[in-house]
């Protein structure tokens, strides 16, 4: 089974973000970036089946050279080819052109696959929009959002959180899933895994090499303003008995915040 | 003319659509264009007729054996087509588990670019403005789409509910072209967690424990407060989940749900950085700690220093009372 793998570099989650008002841009200086979580599950995933049918797992990014660092992370897990497909763009915030490119580079340069995993969003931009696009842009049935997934050698299942519940979706392959907390719980790096991964040669891509047209790696998304949310404050205490702190709270949620 | 898509589920009309109708109504008020709204499936005219009392100029019902079953594929081509047929200048979805599947979908179809999970939408010279949390809201991001149509996902449970009226607008079925060989992959069963339970999303109440809560067992503290109040769920810090003690459907914070209800009650969560981004947008937040110094005090309008144990209790018993 040849799986590819699509991850992205993302501050992780403890990081304070810091605005450039100028630019409209969050500050990348002083930010901590890692894998995305969920693109762990998606790594991890394809380890897996990898593991249980046999088969090649290639971890693909789209991003600066500083992605590199966590496709060799990806390596050192267990993935045996990684990619970087480069762009200097910075964060857009527009899933359509990165799904373009995507799907322009394995349309031209990585047609053989049978099974695309991303992560149900990124962690930072959260839009949540570029695996269903890339099935798209490729004719390809897509499972968001999986918590569970079973593969025969042309079809799959798989369940996907949805509110309330899960439903089962049952597809052809190829396909593309995008992966939950809750599918699987990712391994560590080994030590062997991490030398490994330090000689291992990364393929760079260029997007000069896509053949894609200047309008269609430009944004379709125009910023006009970036800023914090409002800080919140914080309200008052209720002291006393719980029984009477109950009281008063329940009082003042009907009769001054007026929401029960 | 903006078009929203309602979804339904089991027949029934979902509220946070609504919401997104609601929202394009003030919207095209303002552009002064129409709204038209959309529903995909099967035996769809009972939700049409409640969709048409919250005012949309007509309601479209797009009809087709293949839309029996939701797929992404087959709905994202039956809207296309609609799309090309009524050129609407805009598209609003909620940004619901199938709106973040399908609209997507449906953009890159059309070949536009998406505002995907929007908490505000203004018009700015006869176009729209979006506004969206990223970072999990810890900034703000105000853009515009350079495509048509402006597609975009409305968070449920921000864009305030017009009451309905009278049935005014006309119900058109349509006849939707799914191509066959083009699906792919379809739901083919739904499995509900538990009948009746809403989810953190859609709820207007949350009731939320963290690592105070000790136990998995003290989880049913939460499932009897939420019992006592209408249209209220449980969520959970990533402690209480990563613990096992609740599924991590319950998850509110960076990894989890981002929400947005009316209340947000946390019991025993300190307020780490990753679970305020999921949930400071709650419009009054309660928090119970026996820790004066946790940092969720520091955004919540109510605090309430003590044993969690004793608290829950006695405000069941209040609400009780009252609810």
């Amino acid at each position: 089974m040849n799986i590819f793998v699509f991850v992205k570099r993302v501050p992780d989650t403890e990081s304070r973000i810091k605005i450039n008002h100028e630019k409209k841009t969050v500050e990348e200086q002083g930010l901590n970036f890692v894998l995305g979580p969920y693109d762990e599950y998606a790594v991890e995933e394809g380890l897996r089946l990898r593991e249980a049918k046999t088969g090649k797992v290639t971890v693909f990014s789209l991003g600066p050279d500083e992605a590199l660092v966590i496709l060799r992370k990806c390596l050192a897990m267990g993935a045996d080819e990684a990619v970087l497909i480069k762009d200097a763009a910075g964060e857009t915030y527009d899933g359509l052109r990165t799904a373009r490119i995507i799907a322009a580079a394995l349309k031209s340069k990585y047609p053989a696959f049978d099974l695309l995993l991303f992560g149900k969003q990124s962690i930072g931009a959260d839009n949540a929009q570029v695996p269903s696009m890339v099935a798209e842009l490729l004719g390809l049935p897509q499972a968001n959002v999986v918590t569970k997934l079973e593969l025969d050698p042309d079809k799959g299942t798989a369940l996907r959180e949805i509110e309330g519940g899960e439903e089962k979706l049952a597809f052809s392959l190829p396909a593309v899933v995008s992966a939950q907390k809750g599918l699987n719980e990712p391994r560590y790096e080994t030590l062997k895994g991490i030398m490994a991964a330090k000689k291992k040669e990364i393929p760079v891509v260029t997007l000069e090499s896509l053949g894609l047209k200047p309008e269609e790696l430009a944004s379709g998304i125009e910023v006009t303003n970036l800023e914090m949310p409002e800080a919140r404050k914080a309200g008052r205490t209720i002291a006393g008995s719980p029984a009477d702190a109950a009281r008063e709270l329940v009082s003042l949620l009907r009769n001054e915040a007026k929401v029960i | 003319m903006i078009l929203v898509y309602i979804e339904t589920r089991d027949g029934k009309v979902k509220r946070p659509s609504l919401e997104a109708l609601s929202e394009a109504k003030r919207r095209a008020a303002e552009l002064g264009t129409d709204v038209a709204a959309v529903l995909a499936g099967t035996g769809l005219e009972t939700a049409g007729q409640e969709v048409s009392a919250y005012g949309p100029a007509k309601v479209i019902l797009l009809q087709n054996p293949q839309l029996q079953a939701y797929s992404a594929q087959a709905y994202g081509q039956a809207l296309a087509g609609l799309i090309a047929e009524l050129k609407p200048e805009s598209v609003f979805f909620s940004a619901t588990a199938l709106g973040k599947d399908l609209a997507p979908r449906l953009a890159a179809r059309l070949g536009v670019s998406l505002a995907s999970d929007v908490t505000r939408v203004a018009v700015k010279g006869k176009k729209l403005e979006f506004v969206r949390p990223i970072f999990a809201g810890k900034a703000l991001l105000s853009f515009r789409l350079m495509t048509v149509p402006q597609i975009a996902t409305l968070r449920p449970n921000v864009f305030s509910l017009e009451p309905a009226g009278a049935a005014s607008g006309e119900v058109i079925k349509k006849e939707a072209v799914v191509t066959e060989a083009e699906v792919k992959g379809k739901v083919v069963e739904v499995l509900a967690e538990k009948a009746g339970e809403i989810d953190v999303t859609e709820a207007e109440v949350i009731v939320s424990g963290g690592r105070g809560m000790k136990a998995p067992e003290n989880f049913a503290l939460l499932k009897e407060l939420s019992a006592v109040i209408p249209r209220s769920a449980v969520g959970a810090s990533r402690s209480a989940i990563d613990s096992g003690w609740i599924g991590h459907a319950h998850q509110v914070g960076q990894t989890g749900k981002t929400v947005s209800p009316n209340l947000y009650m946390a019991f025993g969560i300190s307020g780490a950085i990753q679970h305020l981004a999921g949930m400071s947008s709650s419009k009054v937040i309660v928090a119970v700690n026996k820790d004066p110094e946790a940092p969720i005090f520091k955004v919540a309008d109510y605090g309430i220093v003590g044993d969690l144990f004793e608290v829950i209790p006695a405000l069941k018993d209040e609400l009780k009372k009252i609810l």
